[in-house]
């Protein structure tokens, strides 16, 4: 708990000081990122150290509000699981972050960049440790505002704007119904003490802890990205700079998923409907999220894409493990969380793996569309080869860390399949949604790869692009090292949830163990397996270099084949890639594409463009909003710019309230 | 001391009238200095012993309301054209129907408000109507004047009788406090001063209604 104290102590200071120093922008920078990875050794190896040893802990510090507010922190295996990866994803950012925004010297501010990075940290540490439910809203909020200034940080531009706006929007609707959460548990509980909240739920009917429950997945799927809450994602996480994009998608969104687990196991034992709910939300979002990341042409939009994606994944996840507990079927409610848990620390690290990468793309050939990219693994060895790894891992193949997770997904579905016609029926929905989702993702990143690292580049920019220096390069492959490492160490990072799913379920620890441990040996052999092809690819590799030594070997271009004058534009687009998978979906992402061939028996130019716009945005939220605005809009004529008029309403308010009050007494 | 009372409250609703009579700038601040010692020499009628801590703030009070503030508002208007209030969304003469309804109303509310702990101050009668009416003055002024110079004074119209109000309701209310207020209206006059000039250096006028084109909604397109 100590180290955590320090930890955010040194982040508001590296958050105050770049501020002091705004005129400065090197030494701001220099500042802010010493200052926050500092800060994140410090809490990284503390919450290490608080997790393996299943450590529980509590402050309090008296702070005066009107309604039960307290400033009160606890420490317990859930929120430690979700600080690792937060202090990893945001330590590696800081250093990133400041080779990244080099370029942006003397252009844009960088003082209060990395001030609102570091309190985003900062307010990450307090949103995984309050246990007072007012310190959880402020905390919510201040990690909202962070990031919405991380999110505008190029402010000059209108797509930066755009995506601030709608970001603050589609996070303050969600916040709404968190404080209606609150607030109703306020009620029901007489407390905001988050710490008596599970006992006092304990004899609330049914329907109005239901109510809670879907104000859970409202408010928290809006930031974890749940579809149809999505809209915000593939907006702001391209328009951020690349480390503020990482932590964000790595981390920041799965605070959603940290406050549905700590708020949802509040309220007791599931009904069949939460399970199912969740479910289909999963669902959804994976399906639809992959579709759509397939479809783009930018990266990091891609990239956010995929982040709905695997929030889906990890919905599901819950939603299983939900369905699995109101049916009382433990191994496979135990299975799924697991699931779910080690999925989010799986994606955190893969997701900003390949977000660095592509800042690291785009620094390099100052363009994010996959249609300008290609042939970069030969210019750019190294950072290909920890992005290739970052596919792969994210599009779930053994033995990388994405599978681990997936793997105990479907496990516990087919597990819990036999048990009951209804859950039967959800549950084989849930495999059949994962089948189709892997298989998109991995046409996706195969696209990523092929277009982006292989062929040949499609541009000057491209061409030109070159190996980037160190601290682009190293977050990348220390991440890409985790991977790995965290793929073969699956059996045995599930046997260490043990703690964390026993207070999670209510179990005991000795049961969830006995539970848990037979269920590891088939991920064993499949990772073994793994492992094996791996060492052959190794060795096949190895063989191939001591066989070609002393011969004479050519090199051609990609896509030779035999033309006497190949170009890069014969090569697969991106677009072209998708086209078939695209294609078949084509009712439901609504691409459009705008054909323009020259007349003629020669035509001399043609073009075709396509285009996917997210369909809820276009289809649900815009009409909405519009209609509201058209029926609020009768309210402008209130706004008439005159100071007296605007004092006139105060009055009249004032005034009447005053009568009203006053007219029964004498 | 009754006596005295009575003649400083007659004194401050014949001020207030006057303030929503007049059309005169000067005028305007001459009488916000004389109700600034009305409200001044209030703590001296009221307390029964003269502490050192009342007779500061009596002193302090008078000091700025009606030495500082006239002086940075006679500044101020130093670079004016024109020191009347022209043309104000209501004439001198309905505002002056509508002080008479104040002063109806303020009695109205003042009989209606529960007893405070003020004892004898509260059952003095035109203690706590002269305070509503003072409030009442100001916020018309505030609200029916063009003049920037015309909005600060039914500012500090409006906070003479806040204060008043604030002795009869909390007569308790320690030497902190009454410095606190008298500081938050420094800064605000002070910056208000500041604004006004930097407005009149802009756009050649002082009519906050011009500014109605910085709004956000219909001013573009």
């Amino acid at each position: 708990m100590s180290g955590l104290l320090v930890s955010l102590i040194l982040l508001l200071t590296a958050s105050a000081l770049p501020l002091a120093a705004w005129r400065r922008p090197a030494l701001a920078s220099r500042l802010g990122s010493w200052g926050g990875a500092a800060a994140c050794g410090v809490g990284l190896a503390s919450s290490i150290a608080a997790f393996a040893g299943s450590v529980t802990a509590s402050r309090a510090w008296p702070w005066v509000t009107p309604v039960g507010g307290a400033f009160s922190l606890a420490l317990d295996p859930l929120s430690a699981f979700f600080l690792i990866p937060m202090f990893l994803v945001c330590g590696l950012g800081a250093v990133y972050g400041r080779a990244y925004l080099a370029g942006d010297e003397g252009r844009l501010a960088l003082g209060p960049s990395w001030c609102f990075y570091n309190l985003l940290t900062a307010s990450m540490i307090v949103v995984l440790t309050a246990s007072n439910a007012l310190l959880f809203l402020v905390s919510w909020e201040v990690m909202t505002l962070a990031s919405f200034f991380l999110v505008t940080y190029d402010h000059d531009r209108a797509e930066s704007r755009l995506a601030g706006r709608l970001y603050l929007i589609a996070a303050h609707i969600g916040t709404a119904f968190l404080v209606v959460f609150v607030l109703l548990g306020r009620r029901y509980t007489g407390t905001l003490d988050m710490s008596q909240w599970p006992a006092a739920f304990a004899g609330i009917p049914a329907a109005r802890l239901g109510l809670l429950f879907v104000c859970l997945v409202i408010g928290f799927g809006t930031k974890a990205g749940f579809m149809p809450l999505h809209v915000w994602l593939p907006e702001a996480h391209p328009a951020a700079p690349s480390h503020v994009s990482a932590v964000m998608s790595g981390v920041m969104i799965k605070t959603g998923i940290y406050g549905l687990l700590r708020f949802g196991t509040m309220l007791g034992t599931p009904a069949l409907w939460w399970g199912g709910l969740l479910v289909a939300v999963g669902l959804a979002s994976c399906v639809f999220g992959i579709l759509f990341a397939l479809a783009q042409q930018d990266i990091k939009r891609q990239l956010a894409y995929s982040s709905v994606e695997n929030m889906g994944i990890v919905a599901l996840a819950l939603g299983v493990a939900l369905v699995a507990r109101a049916l009382q079927l433990p191994t496979v409610a135990l299975l799924a969380l697991a699931a779910a848990l080690l999925h989010v620390l799986n994606h955190a690290v893969f997701k900003s793996l390949l977000f660095f990468g592509a800042g690291a793309i785009y620094r390099a050939t100052h363009t994010r569309n996959l249609d300008a990219l290609g042939g970069l693994l030969k210019r750019m060895p190294r950072l290909g080869l920890g992005l290739i790894v970052g596919a792969a891992a994210i599009s779930a193949l053994p033995p990388f860390n994405g599978f681990v997770g997936e793997f105990l997904l479907y496990r516990a579905a087919v597990l819990g399949l036999n048990s009951d016609a209804d859950a039967g029926m959800i549950l084989l929905a849930a495999i059949g949604g994962l089948a189709l989702t892997g298989g998109l993702a991995a046409a996706c990143f195969t696209r990523l790869v092929g277009v982006a690292l292989l062929g040949e580049p499609r541009t000057p920019e491209a061409a030109a692009a070159v190996e980037p220096a160190g601290a682009f390069r190293w977050p990348v492959t220390i991440l890409a090292a985790l991977c790995l490492a965290l793929g073969v160490l699956g059996p045995f990072l599930v046997v260490r949830l043990a703690p964390l799913l026993s207070l999670l379920s209510g179990d005991p620890l000795a049961k969830v163990s006995g539970l848990l441990a037979p269920e590891t040996g088939p991920l064993t052999a499949v990772t073994l397996m793994a492992l094996l092809v791996l060492a052959l690819v190794v060795i096949v590799a190895w063989a191939r270099h001591g066989l070609l030594r002393g011969r004479d070997v050519r090199e051609a271009g990609t896509w030779d084949c035999g033309y006497a004058r190949p170009t890069a534009r014969m090569q697969y687009t991106a677009t072209s890639f998708a086209q078939p998978l695209v294609g078949l979906f084509v009712r439901l992402l609504r691409s459009r594409r705008r054909y323009a061939i020259a007349p003629g028996l020669f035509p001399a130019s043609a073009s075709l463009n396509a285009e996917t716009r997210d369909v809820v945005r276009e289809r649900v939220f815009t009409p909405v909003f519009q209609f509201v605005d058209r029926w609020l809009s009768f309210l402008k004529w209130l706004q008439s710019g005159r100071v007296q008029l605007y004092i006139l309403y105060i009055v009249i308010t004032l005034l009447g309230l005053l009568f009203w009050t006053l007219r029964g007494g004498a | 001391m009754t006596s005295w009372l009575d003649i400083v409250m007659v004194l401050l609703f014949l001020t207030d009238l006057g303030l929503l009579g007049s059309s005169r700038l000067g005028v305007y601040v001459r009488l916000a200095a004389v109700q600034g010692v009305l409200v001044g020499v209030l703590p001296l009628l009221v307390q029964h012993t003269l502490a050192l801590e009342t007779v500061a703030v009596a002193a302090g009070t008078i000091a700025v309301k009606s030495v500082l503030f006239p002086w940075l508002m006679a500044r101020i208007m130093r670079g004016f054209d024109d020191r009347r209030e022209r043309q104000p969304y209501l004439g001198y003469t309905v505002s002056l129907v509508l002080g008479v309804l104040a002063v109806g109303a303020a009695l109205w509310i003042s009989r209606r408000l529960p007893e405070s702990g003020a004892g004898g101050l509260a059952a003095h009668g035109f203690l706590m109507p002269a305070a509503l009416f003072s409030i009442f003055t100001g916020l018309i002024l505030l609200v029916t004047r063009r003049k920037a110079v015309t909005q600060v004074l039914g500012y500090l119209v409006m906070e003479n009788g806040i204060y008043v109000a604030g002795m009869v309701l909390v007569p308790e209310s320690t030497f902190l406090v009454e410095l606190g207020v008298l500081l938050d209206l420094f800064v605000g006059v002070f910056l208000m001063g500041i604004m006004i000039f930097h407005i009149q250096r802009e756009f050649d006028h002082i009519d906050t209604d011009q500014l109605a084109a910085l709004k956000d909604w219909g001013g573009e397109p």
